[in-house]
């Protein structure tokens, strides 16, 4: 057994290592917390967002080694050694250091956003599905970030940050 | 969400004990559905077993077929080349369900073992046979557009909310289970049940057993199938209506022909007598409306869902044309062939 907490009723809070954007961080937490709670609350990480708190929004979406998930419905201890890239470390991942990520620019080109709650979730979510490389036409990337809700509706701005991102990459 | 202790093994076997060490104890993996039920005080575990790190990921040959380790994460099976050939089928269903974000963390034995998206379930204010067993079901003459219509119980008329299991019955796939007493292998049709008076069990596996993998027949049917989902919005929407079907031809006629619905039941819903009857038939519009009437007169809708009848109707013709056709149904050019 790698991990046990101890007897049930006395769970004690459990040491973990993650490596947040880019910076490893040894962190004790209790096995309830969510890890965009963490991320939030301890960590004032407050760019990713609670939206629905229950994995329908995409809101909380952030990187877990590389691959976009809802950090609303994962438990931090249960990503002990993983890496995770939020919106606040995006650009710095992509080797854009004092610079936006090519998704900011393009979404502040194209204005794509309204209130921008959705925002941090809509980039993180788009770099996710931009390196998993399955969609290319507009009908599939619209399939492919159905997961991340916009309620003020700037879903065709949004696609068209998107492309022109995927554009300039493939031409690259 | 109720306080527990957690555990993470690293064999299969220290999981198995893990699990009858406590009561009341959950396996956790990709917890897209654990930790939201646990969100509503509806799954109240004392222990959670994490098993993410157990050897359970890989996808491997066996018996001519493929082998689905639990831990694949839906994601991985969709666009996993070997399935996206041999059992594209698998590969549309998986990507007709839930969101990006929600494939890269659901797992395959996750996937199996979600519970009903039953408002009432979900509700833990309202009485509910599933999650107190023994308090009444209020989706009888309640809110139940999107409930079952065939296999019901009077004390449950939930859905089985899965888009990959409907595909897996269809592709006569099976299970493979570990516990106390041993591995054992349990036929998709078999691995979940119908309500009857124990609506609070969703499937045959046995509290302190674990899936090891889905297992995959060895069967080709070319581009004759399609996975067609029918749902209140376009994308990232549960089915109330799905048909998963496969077929096999000699010129025009069918030679072997199998499908399963998804949103109608408490699990994928198959009918021998309709599958039966388009064997030796010509793959036309008859054949396949004769096939549908077969399956839709068991049905018993609800006060609210009477048009799930129709809806399955058509979507079964509509299905077994495409599958026929060897057209599937596209789950991103959502336009209905």
């Amino acid at each position: 057994m790698l991990i046990d907490s101890g007897s049930p009723g006395a769970p004690a809070a459990i040491g973990i290592s993650l490596t947040i954007n880019g910076e490893v961080r040894e962190l004790q937490v209790a096995p309830w917390t969510t890890l965009l709670d963490l991320l939030r609350e301890e960590l004032d990480l407050t760019g990713t967002k609670k939206g629905c708190d229950h994995g329908q929004c995409g809101a909380c979406t952030v990187l877990v080694n590389g691959t976009r998930i809802n950090s609303c419905l994962a438990l931090a201890v249960m990503k002990d050694g993983a890496e995770i890239v939020t919106v606040e470390g995006l650009a710095r991942h992509a080797g854009q250091d004092g610079a936006m990520h090519p998704l900011q620019a393009a979404f502040v080109e194209r204005d794509a956003f309204q209130c921008g709650y959705c925002t941090p979730g809509q980039l993180c979510s788009a770099a996710g599905m931009i390196s998993e490389g399955h969609a290319t036409s507009r009908e599939e990337i619209r399939e492919a970030m159905s997961g991340n809700i916009c309620r003020c509706g700037a879903y065709t701005n949004i696609v068209d940050a998107i492309e022109d991102v995927m554009h300039a990459g493939a031409a690259r | 969400m109720n306080r527990f202790d957690y555990v993470r093994p690293t064999t299969v076997e220290e999981a198995v004990r893990a699990i009858g060490s406590a009561a009341n104890a959950r396996f956790i993996a990709g917890g897209t559905n654990l930790v939201d039920l646990m969100k509503y005080n509806v799954e109240r575990p004392e222990r959670l077993v994490d098993i993410t790190r157990l050897p359970l990921e890989a996808i491997e040959e066996r018996d001519g077929g493929l082998g689905i380790g639990a831990l694949v994460t839906n994601a991985t099976v969709a666009y996993d080349d070997r399935i996206k050939s041999r059992y594209p089928l698998l590969s549309s269903a998986i990507l007709a369900g839930a969101s990006g974000q929600l494939r890269n963390a659901a797992t395959t034995g996750g996937n199996l073992l979600q519970r009903t998206r039953c408002y009432y379930f979900y509700d833990d204010a309202m009485p509910c046979n599933k999650r107190d067993p023994g308090t009444g079901c209020q989706a009888i003459g309640g809110v139940n557009r999107i409930h079952a219509i065939f296999g019901t119980s009077d004390t449950c008329i939930a859905t089985h909310p899965s888009d990959m299991c409907v595909a897996l019955s269809a592709l006569n796939a099976t299970v493979r289970v570990t516990g106390p007493a041993g591995e054992r292998i349990i036929p998709l049709g078999e691995f979940h049940r119908l309500p009857g008076d124990e609506p609070q069990r969703d499937t045959t596996l046995a509290a302190d057993e674990i899936v090891l993998s889905v297992d995959l027949p060895d069967e080709d049917f070319g581009a004759h199938h399609t996975y067609l989902k029918l749902r209140d919005r376009l994308s990232y929407a549960f089915a109330l209506v799905s048909v998963a079907a496969v077929m096999k031809r000699d010129g025009d006629t069918i030679t072997e022909a199998r499908f399963a619905l998804g949103g109608v039941a408490h699990k994928p819903w198959r009918n021998a007598e309709a599958e039966s009857s388009l064997k030796g038939k010509p793959a036309t519009r008859e054949t396949f409306e004769a096939a549908a009437d077969i399956v839709i007169r068991q049905a018993q809708p609800q006060s609210e869902n009477g048009f799930k009848v129709e809806l399955a109707r058509r979507a079964i013709i509509r299905g077994l044309s495409q599958a026929a056709a060897g057209t599937p149904q596209s789950q991103s050019d959502k336009r209905i062939a």
